[in-house]
């Protein structure tokens, strides 16, 4: 009985819809397609949240038993030792090795073949060349890693035998060859958006190619090429697996490049990778480091965004 | 003023040679790392060819290196890699639709946009950390290839999405114009037309994303996939591991067999990456061909 009644009701519903004025339907669709629409755009709304409340949530319930003052200034981290010291400054000296060895090869590297690409390349040639760069970024950093421990170091012990196993230094180098074709290509593009006419007027002036390059394109795109270094130093403090394999394990509050360091990254792979239980102390660390990695990479990326959109030099 | 003749030469002659000195060195920097990929290349093909072979992909790890072979990571990343396509391919088209064709330029957009440029800046480690807290732990997923492919397909979004945009924009307003005068709806006009059109382009983001996935590690080492598994994922809620994780876990073993396995494992690893973004090429090709709207 009350599925008769249920299937009455849906026939006389059906039929109610039928006798709605077609343009109704459309339009009642046209919403529910917006809305769904939106609904999709709100994902990554949450994912950012999403982000910061898994790390704060966690990182108060660290911060309530660790005092931040002695997070952010100890020069001693041993969070999985018997004596437990939670000072973050290891971790960082080791982030600034890597990341800064890692700027003095892809920013000379970067800069100049950014410079070749957009001023002295024939075009053939520089459409030849950029893919293949690009491929350089594309290759994931596990093979780097790889690279890194098996054939740098060797290479590096032979030259001096002082090296560790694990260090910075090939890290660092290593490293630098991955963020170099985004430098490169980042800084050519801002390179590119300088329009013709400045450096015909310096060649005018009597100009060579070479004062044309660094006198008058280099200073016109400086805006993206700073901008480009910056996001390049964040690609780098964020990169994991090449400082995981051929850095070490060993947080030492040292800017030696030579011995065993340990990143942030690379202590959160050490933790995830071990046996730590979920919700100990121990375990809570790697959303402490988690959300200073976050902070300062959030940081330089807004930098970067800020100076493209403040220092742009507007030519039109 | 006589004088000035050979001062001026001199000069001349110097900055010259100060030019081509320095086109010298930035063609040096070109060579130098186009040097450092050619090693890199070789080295490993050195490395690993001989371990490549149809044995090798198609045994499970061992604890003999000479035995171990990449099936159940090469089954694991194609797990994850697909399920991480899938999600990020319509999360990320519909959020470019709805971002271009939809919304209006306001300040609720305005953050919309601010912030997928941010997602995409943050490090891959912090999704992991995202994935841990999330789908392993708050819904329920457990350490599985579903909780894997999740992270993944929210790690590669921003990618998806900003690739959308730009071929979506690039679409000629003409050809909405003509629909709507034919009498179609926004989303007629959309789903014949813009998408459509606009589709090689998001196909070639998307074949971006899918290779940043693929080669990916951290983030899936942080939300607990395994190191060593012999046996292959069996459905979603399967534990697994993925090739990059067994290139790491096999780079960490002292023993030399390892490391051969490694680059072989590496071998393919480049191989798969370097079909797809040739896929990514000639359809990107095929989109510059296409005459104007």
């Amino acid at each position: 009985m009350a599925r008769d009644f249920r299937s009455v009701r849906t026939a006389i519903t059906a039929k109610a819809l039928s006798l709605l004025p077609r343009h109704w339907k459309r339009l009642l669709s046209e919403r529910l397609i917006r809305l769904l629409l939106a609904a999709a755009a709100v994902v990554s709304i949450l994912t950012t949240v999403g982000i910061v409340s898994v790390l704060l949530f966690e990182a108060v319930l660290f911060f309530q038993q660790v005092s931040i003052w002695d997070f952010l200034t100890g020069t001693r981290w041993t969070p999985l030792f018997e004596s437990k010291h939670f000072g973050i400054l290891p971790l960082v000296t080791a982030t600034i090795v890597t990341s800064g060895g890692a700027m003095m090869v892809a920013l000379p590297l970067g800069l100049l073949s950014a410079i070749y690409l957009s001023e002295y390349s024939p075009d053939p040639v520089r459409r030849g060349l950029k893919p293949v760069l690009e491929v350089l970024a594309g290759i994931p950093t596990v093979v780097y890693g790889y690279f890194a421990l098996l054939f740098v170091t060797p290479l590096l012990r032979q030259l001096a035998p002082g090296i560790s196993v694990f260090n910075g230094v090939s890290a660092s180098i290593v490293m630098g060859i991955m963020i170099l074709p985004m430098v490169s290509s980042l800084s050519e593009d801002a390179m590119r958006a300088v329009p013709r006419s400045l450096r015909e007027g310096a060649y005018a002036l009597g100009s060579t190619k070479l004062e044309v390059s660094t006198r008058v394109v280099m200073p016109a795109a400086l805006s993206g090429i700073a901008a480009a270094f910056i996001l390049a130093i964040s690609r780098a403090v964020g990169e994991t697996m090449i400082v995981a394999i051929a850095a070490g394990q060993n947080p030492t509050f040292t800017l030696n490049p030579f011995v065993p360091i340990e990143t942030m990254t690379a202590y959160i792979v050490q933790v995830s990778l071990g046996d730590t239980p979920t919700g100990t102390l121990e375990f809570q660390t790697i959303f402490a480091v988690g959300l200073t990695l976050f902070l300062i990479t959030l940081v330089m990326n807004l930098l970067s965004q800020y100076i493209v959109r403040r220092f742009r030099e507007e030519y039109e | 003023m006589a004088a000035s003749h050979p001062q001026f030469d001199r000069r001349m002659a110097r900055r010259q040679w100060e030019g081509r000195a320095f086109q010298g060195l930035c063609l040096l920097a070109v060579a130098v790392a186009l040097a450092l990929l050619v090693v890199l290349l070789v080295y490993l093909a050195h490395q690993g060819l001989s371990r490549v072979s149809w044995e090798f992909i198609t045994s499970f790890p061992s604890r003999v290196p000479e035995q171990a072979g990449i099936k159940a990571a090469l089954l694991g990343s194609i797990y994850v890699v697909t399920i991480a396509a899938v999600v990020a391919f319509t999360l990320g088209v519909c959020t470019a639709v709805y971002l271009e064709e939809y919304s209006v330029r306001n300040w609720r957009t305005r953050i919309i946009q601010v912030n997928i440029t941010n997602l995409a800046g943050v490090p891959s480690i912090v999704y992991g950390i995202l994935g841990l807290e999330i789908f392993v732990r708050s819904l329920g997923l457990g350490r599985s290839v579903l909780a894997g492919g999740l992270t993944m397909a929210l790690l590669v979004l921003p990618i998806v999405i900003i690739a959308a945009q730009e071929a979506i924009r690039s679409v000629p307003p003409s050809l909405r114009e003509g629909a709507y005068a034919l009498g179609a709806t926004r989303w007629q006009a959309i789903w014949h037309l813009v998408l459509p059109q606009a589709m090689p382009g998001i196909l070639t983001g998307l074949i971006l994303a899918v290779s940043r996935a693929l080669g990916e590690t951290a983030p899936l080492i942080v939300m607990g996939a395994l190191t060593f598994v012999p046996f292959a994922p069996d459905g979603p809620l399967s534990r697994f591991t993925v090739l990059p994780i067994q290139i790491f876990n096999w780079t960490s073993r002292p023993q030399a067999g390892f490391h051969e396995a490694a680059a072989a494992g590496i071998i393919v690893l480049l191989v798969l990456l370097l079909t797809m973004n040739a896929a990514a090429i000639v359809l990107r090709n095929q989109f510059q061909r296409r005459p104007e709207g």
